[in-house]
């Protein structure tokens, strides 16, 4: 069922994306761009050493892609650099493989509908692909190529 | 959904003569229902589906005619060579070509413009030349060129597009000098839908002193294509937009300007003499078809050539501008939609945009109605950032295409709306 991929917290953030403006004071920024459709994401990250303060991003894509953004950057403020790639992973794992969905995730299982559309599977990931770049300091804008 | 189409299609004065309930018949394909709804294909810009002769001539090639072609003098190959040759005099013919010389098998509309870059570009252009193209052009005709100019230094100059998606022809003469060596098209926008007026393109490009190549993919299923009233130098098509197999298409060339070419791959076929010392390279049109090519390909797409012809190349575009009418004037009356493309002349391609609304998402909630529809930048990335947008979602329409189905299309928006308007 389509009610499976659009799941209400994915067109609520989709439609009131949070954290979506330019973050004054970030320290990280980075770009991400999805060939496939012409989307493109700006993040932006205030770190305090190692840990993820505040986070927000720009650009607007897809449902998919808006609603993912919306609901990393939620879940990143008060992580580490370690913590915030480890959920990236599962967060991969969600959308790519079978596997129970971790705990870890919270809110962030709504997605899990999208494995069911591998052509989507790059939607849901642009911004953690670009959260990657940034956490990495990396200055080219990433692609999901 | 048979008889509506078809009381829908008397109803429009949709023309005599077409039947397209018995023409939907011949497409196996659309037999089929997705996520539980009848399959309603419309993205036949990308690639069209097959007819059941098409299908049929393939599988008789492999089960009772298979051989290489041009080399044995068995029973096979005999078969095979004639059925093979014979696509070329198709072609030949519906096309308006003088010689079969002057038609070169290649892979497809990609591989033919890449063919003249390769071959006439290389050998005939250098640093300060100018090729110009078209601000609509499909990427096909924009980096083969590109890398032409890479290679030789000569400068890429663009033909710029209206706010209806039409080429601004003042601007195409202003860009036109002694520089100028080649001007390339395309004769119908895949992205919009435009048909642009190459005759009229031609003329003054050969008024220059420039040679012309027209990209026909989206133009040779859709509308009669003559290349001799044209008067282009090169035009290309691709056989699977035109009912045909993958693999297989056409490049059409003026036979003196071909055989001043070189080569454009080396191997079997393309020879007449092998020394270690010197070869010589066999005449047109075989000098340019290197090692076996897509024989089951090109009998496919000569099975498909009599297909077209038989149900009339003019009915079928007259049918689709029907379709067209009605299809533009259903999606303009959904709020919130505006089509992006409205050329004085247009083929049966509807792109448009939602407000609020992603193509990909529209593209993911049609699917889920049996709605196939092409979503994003239709390799036309410079159209989309002409019109200040990402993407577009597009509807391209077919003969087989009926009004019960652009009515499934309407449906299938309103639905979009429904999941995503607040």
């Amino acid at each position: 069922m389509i009610d499976d991929l659009y799941q209400e917290t994915i067109l609520d953030h989709s439609k009131r994306p949070r954290n979506h403006h330019v973050l004054t004071g970030a320290n990280r920024k980075a770009e991400g761009y999805n060939p496939l459709c012409g989307d493109k994401l700006k993040l932006y990250l205030k770190m305090d050493g190692d840990i993820v303060v505040d986070a927000s991003f720009e650009g607007a894509g897809c449902a998919i892609s808006t609603a993912s953004a919306s609901l990393m950057t939620e879940s990143l403020k008060g992580k580490t650099r370690e913590e915030a790639m480890r959920l990236m992973d599962k967060f991969h794992d969600l959308l790519t493989t079978d596997t129970p969905a971790s705990r870890d995730l919270g809110k962030l299982v709504v997605f899990c509908g999208v494995r069911d559309y591998p052509a989507r599977v790059k939607c849901a990931t642009l911004a953690w692909h670009t959260l990657k770049s940034a956490l990495n300091g990396s200055p080219e804008p990433v692609t999901t190529e | 959904m048979s008889t509506l189409s078809s009381e829908v299609g008397q109803a429009l004065g949709l023309p005599i003569g077409f039947d397209v309930d018995r023409v939907r018949e011949d497409f196996p394909v659309l037999k089929q229902t997705i996520h539980g709804k009848p399959l309603v294909y419309l993205d036949n810009a990308a690639t069209a589906q097959k007819p059941r002769a098409v299908i049929d001539a393939i599988v008789k090639f492999y089960e009772v005619d298979c051989a290489n072609i041009h080399r044995g003098v068995h029973e096979l190959s005999q078969r095979s060579t004639a059925a093979y040759e014979e696509t070329r005099s198709k072609v030949r013919r519906f096309l308006n070509a003088r010689s079969n010389h002057e038609i070169i098998f290649v892979r497809g509309t990609t591989e033919g413009i890449n063919l003249v870059t390769q071959t006439w570009g290389r050998t005939n252009l250098k640093a300060g030349d100018e090729i110009v193209i078209a601000g609509l052009d499909h990427h096909s005709n924009i980096v083969p060129w590109q890398i032409l100019c890479e290679q030789t230094g000569a400068r890429l100059r663009v033909i710029p597009i209206d706010d209806r998606g039409d080429l601004v022809l003042d601007e195409y003469e202003k860009l036109l000098s002694p520089r100028t060596r080649m001007v390339a098209v395309g004769h119908v926008s895949n992205a919009l839908g435009t048909v642009n007026p190459v005759r009229r393109i031609v003329r003054m490009a050969h008024d220059t002193g420039a040679l012309a190549l027209i990209d026909g993919a989206q133009a040779v299923p859709h509308m009669p294509v003559d290349v001799a009233a044209l008067d282009a130098d090169f035009y290309a098509f691709s056989g699977h937009k035109l009912f045909g197999p993958t693999g297989i298409g056409v490049l059409y060339g003026k036979a003196d300007l071909l055989e001043a070419m070189p080569p454009y791959q080396g191997g079997g076929d393309m020879i007449r003499t092998v020394t270690f010392e010197k070869t010589t390279y066999n005449d047109l049109p075989y000098k340019f078809e290197a090692g076996t090519p897509d024989i089951a390909g090109g009998i496919g797409l000569g099975a498909a050539v009599d297909y077209v012809t038989r149900l009339g190349i003019d009915k079928i575009a007259a049918y689709e501008h029907e379709l067209l009418l009605y299809a533009t004037e259903a999606l303009e009356r959904i709020p919130g939609l505006r089509i992006v493309g409205t050329a004085r002349e247009k083929a049966a391609v509807l792109s448009f945009v939602m407000q609020g609304i992603h193509p990909h998402d529209i593209g993911t909630v049609l699917d889920h109605q049996g709605i196939a529809v092409r979503t994003g930048h239709h390799c036309a990335q410079p159209v989309m950032d002409r019109y200040h947008i990402p993407a577009t979602t597009r509807a391209s329409l077919a003969f087989y295409n009926t009004p019960a189905e652009i009515d499934a299309l309407v449906a299938g928006l309103y639905k979009v709306k429904e999941v995503f308007d607040e």
